[in-house]
């Protein structure tokens, strides 16, 4: 080894370290935001010293860096100015999604290095084969990386509205994803074992393109958050295949460590919905349900409060606990939520927030957006913590949450069941902003709406809660 | 691009540790950092970006440019993008109660 090859690994190993601290320092508030940095250093260290150094460590490379240096600044460039630009100017609303799409770009790069190596050891040794478990690399990093990309660009577009965010089937759906599967592994065993073509290698990429597509679209919106932290995983396995393929240590340790943590992400995720995994990839939650609710059996039996009314209620209670749910962030209601609590607390009542594992559409998010409007972190309590006040609790001001709430998980024969549910119906009284009359995102109808003690506050949450306010700063 | 055994057999080594780092990395996190884990995990993975920056320097058709450079692009956004929107997050978890920014 040359003293070059040397410290090339040694910068691996580097970065390798910084990213296992990235991920460690991520398990705390304190030193999350140092953990990130870090990260990034150890990643501008990678590519710097790749950039500058790479001619020198591969002498057969030809034409070598140098002659394409221009491919990487302005690809770097390029790709740098639109991530920076989309990760600074996405509202904090739109997290999930932005997050899908840079997987999916992660995916997408890890395909294409797949494919731009393919033809190149196609090319250098035309009609023989390549070593075994060279190849076996190559294809897992094509059809893992196109899997990613296209199921990335599926769960965004139903995040963002452009593709119905309801699970969309057809009839023979899986046994397409099966005759895509079976076709991927015969033509993957025949371009490692038989002969290296390059239309069937390609051919190969594309229907992996398609099986991301085919294996996303029957999943619902709500479910859009597991999706993306599994194709996270993803993403990281196609990245350690490439590393494997390149014979570079950092990737196959970054992506093995995403890979890894990705899943283990996945997991937590699905137990705070109480369903595996299987169901949420497989049993198309929420398809059925929608024409049930949609049925104007118990509609009349909703009862309506005007805002003047709930703020009142709220203004002489000893207790009021929020409940957030994705309607919040989607009317940006966040700010005068925060207004609303300060009035309430300086009117002497405590006030505190309900926060669902997974209400929003990814864990935490809710956290997200309060902090962002300043509400102070010790008055976000999880659902263990709070679940057992709500009988103390003078009014549970629900808004734009539905599913969480849903008193049906309590019952069998629900799609839901068996989810853990923030106990709003046992408050002495519940107020619900809901911007219309039709189901949450899982489609299923919400008995705590026509529940007694429940009176509904229809409209956008910002208008509505800025209408409390007002009620209140009067009351 | 030919491995000894000895070669792959390290990366084997490598690969079922790191496996193993990375479970144990993330099985403590609160949920309230299930999100900015996420997006700090899909930064990582941008270090594809060397990737393509490596296949880019021996790119040497059209389509391999051509190819190689949407690799560059793609790796680049899921790098600058990851870490920029991770940090964007936990900038809000930073601050205390009773600071106002």
């Amino acid at each position: 080894m040359t003293t070059l090859e040397i410290l090339t690994m040694l910068v691996w190993l580097a970065a390798s370290v910084t990213f296992i601290i990235a991920l460690k320092f991520l398990a705390s508030p304190k030193t999350a935001r140092t953990g990130n940095l870090l990260g990034a250093a150890g990643m501008a260290l990678i590519v710097l010293w790749t950039f500058f150094t790479h001619d020198a460590t591969d002498p057969t490379a030809t034409p070598g860096m140098f002659g394409n240096w221009w491919i990487i600044v302005v690809g770097g460039v390029v790709g740098g100015a639109i991530g920076w630009f989309a990760a600074k100017r996405v509202a904090m609303t739109a997290m999930p999604q932005m997050v899908a799409i840079f997987n999916g770009a992660g995916g997408g790069a890890a395909a294409l290095v797949a494919v731009v190596e393919f033809l190149r050891d196609t090319e250098t040794n035309p009609g023989e084969l390549l070593p075994l478990a060279f190849i076996v690399a190559t294809l897992l990093g094509a059809i893992i990386g196109s899997v990613s990309l296209t199921g990335s660009i599926v769960a965004w577009g139903k995040l963002q509205g452009f593709v119905a965010s309801r699970p969309v089937s057809y009839p023979g759906s899986q046994i397409v994803s099966g005759i895509l599967v079976v076709a991927l592994i015969a033509l993957g065993v025949y371009v490692a074992a038989i002969e290296p073509s390059v239309p069937l290698f390609l051919l190969f990429v594309v229907l992996a393109l398609v099986l991301g597509v085919q294996l996303t679209m029957p999943i619902g919106g709500a479910d859009m958050p597991v999706v993306i932290s599994l194709l996270n995983s993803y993403t990281g396995i196609a990245v350690a295949a490439t590393g494997f393929v390149l014979s570079n240590y950092a990737l196959l340790i970054a992506g093995t460590l995403v890979g890894a943590s990705g899943a283990i992400l996945t997991q937590l995720m699905c137990r705070a919905m109480n369903r595996s995994l299987f169901n949420v990839l497989f049993a198309g939650f929420g398809t059925g349900g929608g024409e049930m609710a949609a049925g104007a059996a118990g509609e009349e039996q909703l009862r309506e409060i005007s805002a003047d009314d709930a703020a009142v209620l709220m203004a002489y209670g000893k207790r009021v606990v929020i409940v957030p749910g994705y309607g919040m962030a989607v009317a940006q209601a966040q700010g005068p939520v925060r207004e609303l609590m300060d009035l309430l607390l300086s009117k002497g009542v405590d006030v505190q927030f309900a926060i669902h594992p997974v209400a929003g559409r990814m864990p935490g998010h809710m956290n997200v957006l309060l902090a962002e409007a300043n509400v102070p972190y010790d008055r976000l309590k999880e659902m263990d913590e709070i679940n057992d006040d709500f009988a103390d609790t003078d009014v549970a001001l629900v808004i734009g949450a539905n599913d969480v709430v849903n008193p049906l998980a309590r019952e069998e024969g629900s799609p839901i069941s068996g989810m853990p549910i923030l106990n709003v119906d046992q408050a002495q009284n519940v107020i619900v902003l809901k911007r219309g009359r039709g189901t949450g995102f899982a489609g299923i109808p919400n008995p705590l709406f026509s529940n007694e003690r429940t009176k509904m506050l229809f409209g956008d949450a910002k208008p509505s809660v800025e209408q409390l306010v007002a009620g209140v700063k009067q009351a | 691009m030919e491995l000894s055994a000895f070669e792959l057999l390290s990366a084997l080594f490598i690969l079922v540790l790191a496996a193993f780092v990375g479970y144990e990395v993330v099985s403590k996190v609160p949920t309230m950092l299930h999100t900015p884990l996420m997006s700090g995990a899909n930064a990582v993975h941008g270090v594809i970006v060397v990737g393509a920056m490596l296949v880019a320097a021996t790119a040497d058709t059209p389509i391999a440019i051509g190819l190689a450079l949407l690799a560059v692009i793609l790796g680049t956004i899921n790098v600058v993008g990851g870490f920029t929107v991770t940090d964007r997050m936990l900038e809000m978890f930073k601050r205390r109660p009773g600071d106002r920014g």
